[in-house]
């Protein structure tokens, strides 16, 4: 087991649901967090807010699709706490077009987002990993990493790739004490996602779990912690989906 | 403490995997079934546990009355069950198909497949009734790809993950979450059998080669997938069903 108490951890889309859940657990489990997120006004308040609990906690701008940016989140993280143990790869964004609408512009931004942004932090943590001899990378995918959906497919693309990331990187690494793993949420409940904001599409996704509801963030980032702590698991990823995919 | 004064029933507590489990789940507190087939290693198992509450039983799993009966008398002890660790296994003979015989596949079908649906069939009575409970099923990396020599385990353990997903599906609106652990070789006695079976008086070449198959390069602990049990078993993980986690070192990223 991997005790996280003072282990140097990056979330990206760690300012609102399940990226602010899993940095809030990681935080209470003693680690040092730096949050990266492009929404700076948000990132602002919630370090602040974090800041008033917790001593080491870091916001730091970042744009995931470009390279340069992800390579500065991985570097500033260094130059603060002194190296990256854990890096929760999580910024991700989705779109609902039909494909025959669906334009260039909008599929390319999903795969910028979800897919390089994926492998940009895989590529910058693994340098860091490599020279302090070890480290864990986990990445969110998503059940339409494994189970098709319509209207989706730059997300259930990237998702894809992010399990074969995944899977590919961990073969790569795994003798030199680098862990690598996805998570696979099902429909969670946040700012967008909720009753109110979706009405009977809302009830449609709830239909869809057999557990009857949808996922709180906070269920995601208890798995992510234990994807961290555990030596033994590489090159997978865990469905945290209320049943989703055993139909 | 994640089980503090919870009940958990533990089949196959004196293998490796088993003893690894009940002291995990005694260390968050819980009150301890214990089931194998024999009573002096259980009671030898039992030993190194310090939970607050251990009741041993006896039962082959692959007799419905016996799994009937330790399922009757931890209700009856307890009261209630929590969680059930549905883990009890055997290899079986290490034959290829071409010279597989009808009796070692019904051996590992009577205990890896019979014996696992018994358990599930009388514990979720209990628990459709409590309207609550983790199950975590013991599968295996078998349960998702083939080996050579082996093909009544692995068969039972593909087994093992449809039973898993039917049984989330059927108990999901009653509270009930069911998973199973799909661990690649883990270095417990189970192990030393299947290595003496493969090469005979060549286990430790065998050894050198399973370790060599993980990307990780070595086999599990029983410790590593009782971590992975706790969590599938505890309220942390109260959004998985009908999960198998793999815990493999790897070995699973090479296949589908």
């Amino acid at each position: 087991m991997t005790n996280l108490d003072g282990k140097v951890v990056i979330v990206t889309g760690g300012a609102s649901g399940i990226g602010l859940a899993t940095a809030k657990a990681f935080l209470d489990k003693g680690s040092k967090v730096v949050i990266g997120d492009y929404n700076k006004e948000a990132g602002k308040k919630v370090e602040e807010e974090l800041k008033a609990e917790y001593a080491n906690v870091l916001f730091v701008p970042v744009n995931v699709a470009e390279e340069k940016s992800v390579e500065n989140l991985v570097s500033v993280t260094v130059e603060q706490f002194g190296r990256l143990d854990v890096i929760f790869n999580n910024a991700g964004i989705g779109v609902q077009t039909p494909t025959h609408q669906l334009t260039d512009e909008e599929y390319k931004r999903v795969i910028a987002v979800n897919q390089d942004g994926v492998f940009y932090g895989i590529k910058y943590a693994l340098r860091e990993m490599l020279k302090t001899g070890g480290g864990s990378i986990i990445n969110t995918s998503s059940i339409l990493g494994t189970v098709g959906e319509p209207t989706s497919i730059p997300y259930a693309a990237s998702k894809g790739a992010i399990n074969l990331m995944t899977k590919s990187v961990a073969l790569e690494y795994a003798d030199r004490n680098i862990r690598v793993n996805a998570v696979g949420p099902g429909f969670i409940e946040s700012g967008l996602v909720n009753k109110e904001a979706l009405g009977d599409f809302y009830d449609g996704l709830v239909a869809k779990h057999p557990i009857g509801r949808l996922g709180k963030p906070e269920e995601i980032a208890h798995a992510v912690i234990f994807l961290a702590e555990n030596d033994f698991v590489t090159g997978t990823t865990i469905l945290v989906d209320g049943g989703y995919t055993a139909k | 403490m994640l089980f503090e004064n919870k009940v958990v029933l533990i089949t196959g507590a004196a293998g490796g995997i088993g003893i690894a489990a009940a002291k995990a789940f005694a260390k968050e507190g819980a009150k301890l079934a214990l089931v194998d087939l024999r009573r002096e290693p259980l009671e030898q198992a039992a030993k190194s546990v310090d939970a607050k509450d251990i009741l041993l039983l006896t039962a082959n799993v692959s007799n419905e009355n016996e799994v009937k009966e330790y399922v009757q008398k931890t209700k009856e002890h307890y009261g209630r069950i929590d969680v059930f660790i549905n883990n009890a296994g055997i290899n079986g003979e290490f034959k290829n198909i071409t010279e597989q015989t009808e009796e070692n596949f019904k051996n590992v079908f009577g205990v890896n497949v019979m014996g696992v649906f018994f358990g599930l069939k009388y514990v979720l009575q209990i628990m459709k009734e409590q309207k609550s409970g983790a199950v975590v099923n013991t599968a295996s990396n078998g349960g998702l790809l083939g080996a050579p020599g082996m093909s009544a385990y692995v068969a039972s353990k593909h087994a093992v993950i449809g039973l898993n997903k039917t049984a989330a599906l059927e108990m999901a609106e009653y509270g009930v979450r069911v998973n199973a652990v799909a661990p690649s070789g883990v270095n417990t006695e189970m192990m030393r059998r299947i290595e003496k079976n493969a090469l005979g008086d060549k286990a430790d070449e065998a050894r050198k080669a399973f370790e060599a198959s993980v990307p990780m390069n070595r086999y599990a602990t029983a410790e590593e997938i009782a971590d992975l049990m706790v969590f599938l078993a505890s309220e942390k993980a109260s959004f998985i069903s009908g999960s198998y986690y793999r815990i493999d070192g790897g070995q699973g990223a090479t296949s589908v």
